[in-house]
């Protein structure tokens, strides 16, 4: 039944987020630390458990697949609801330092990308 | 009285009314992919870079924080777009990711979480320096706004910067999120970002989740669980190391 993927994601989430949050109370911080991670990693433990009894059945994959595909609009709506006119207004160092931070991680991605390949081939 | 009707229903279903208006404007989008652009230009980062547009005309039309969402006939577009829906379609997007490579976020994943909290960090306090403060709390609060704009206001509460500084924190993150999501597109073949290992560096170097999230829509759907994976680190990260060493560091230097 479609429910029981909307469930088991739902199930996936909020112990992501429980885990998250607590994770955030242990090391003193005020912010969830990882929750979607977690949520996301226990989904895919979860729907991969099962060898051929424990599958998930085609229609209760779907009550997944349409949240994910559901994810455009959401973002969509997203980007609509964000205090861009704040960003905006705040100033020219505001601005200054959010441009000069995105550039600079944009050029690091390929540095990272090529370190990380590298380890790879060694092991 | 037609009128009056219509806005009741409208605004008394909201989040279904959200769900038509974000239809059309996805197909709006489309349109002008195809037609205009010649499918050049994504439909979702057109969708997207609307979405922003519509999001700075509500932030100025009622002077609220929530863009578009704030005009009461459009308040179902801030639960769609709110972190609960947000959250739950990125995890659902995991449905299907390549085990292999999400494993294989570890030691990279941390590696570039660390380097981004650290990169974004020092390049918001060197330009709060070079615009003249002085002040190692305000520093330090700004550079952690460059990081994301949860790191900010949480750093400039614990260390009690000003609330024009921490407002100043959230709209320098605020602008890196907009720029993350706008930007993607537009570089990334050239940064590499076509692969999951890439995406999940993406991630952790730019950290802010709405970003990270709208970034990836508009680049390849594909590629969002890795970078939704290191990038719900960041925040945490960014919350642990900058009202402590990093405040401590920026202390000793000024």
């Amino acid at each position: 039944m479609v429910i029981y993927g909307v469930a088991l994601l739902s199930f996936c989430m909020l112990v992501g987020v429980f885990v998250g949050d607590l994770l955030g109370e242990v090391m003193g911080v005020q912010a969830n630390v990882g929750g979607v991670g977690i949520a996301m990693l226990l989904l895919l433990v979860l729907s991969n458990l099962g060898s051929r009894e424990a599958a998930l059945s085609p229609i209760t994959e779907k009550g997944i697949g349409f949240w994910s595909a559901m994810y455009i609009p959401i973002v969509v709506a997203m980007a609509a609801r964000q205090n861009v006119f704040s960003a905006l207004s705040g100033g020219w160092m505001a601005i200054v330092a959010g441009v000069a931070a995105v550039t600079a991680s944009f050029a690091m991605i390929p540095l990272l990308a090529r370190l990380g390949r590298g380890g790879q081939d060694d092991s | 009285m037609i009128l009056e009707t219509l806005e009741r229903v409208l605004s008394g279903n909201g989040l279904i009314t959200a769900f038509m208006f974000v239809g059309a404007l996805v197909w709006v989008s489309y349109l002008i992919s195809g037609k205009l652009t010649g499918g050049r230009v994504h439909g979702s980062a057109i969708a997207i870079g609307l979405g922003l547009v519509l999001a700075w005309w509500g932030g100025q039309a009622t002077g609220g924080s929530r863009g578009l969402s704030d005009v009461p006939l459009f308040a179902g577009v801030g639960v769609m777009g709110g972190a609960m829906f947000r959250d739950f379609a990125i995890v659902a997007t995991a449905f299907g990711a390549d085990v292999r490579a999400l494993k294989g976020a570890g030691t990279v994943g941390a590696l570039s979480i660390v380097i981004g909290v650290l990169l974004s960090f020092v390049i918001g306090a060197v330009v709060a320096v070079s615009f003249g403060y002085t002040d190692p709390i305000a520093v330090t609060t700004i550079g952690a706004g460059a990081a994301t704009y949860i790191v900010g206001p949480v750093t400039g509460t614990a260390l009690g910067a000003s609330s024009e500084i921490i407002a100043l924190s959230v709209a320098a993150g605020l602008t890196k999120s907009v720029l993350v999501m706008i930007g993607t597109p537009f570089v990334a073949s050239r940064i590499g970002l076509n692969n999951p290992h890439s995406a999940l560096i993406y991630g952790g170097l730019m950290g802010t989740t709405s970003g990270v999230a709208g970034g990836l829509a508009a680049t390849d759907p594909k590629l969002v669980p890795y970078g939704a994976m290191t990038a719900t680190f960041y925040t945490g990260a960014g919350c642990l190391l900058a009202p402590s060493i990093l405040y401590f560091v920026v202390d000793m230097l000024i």
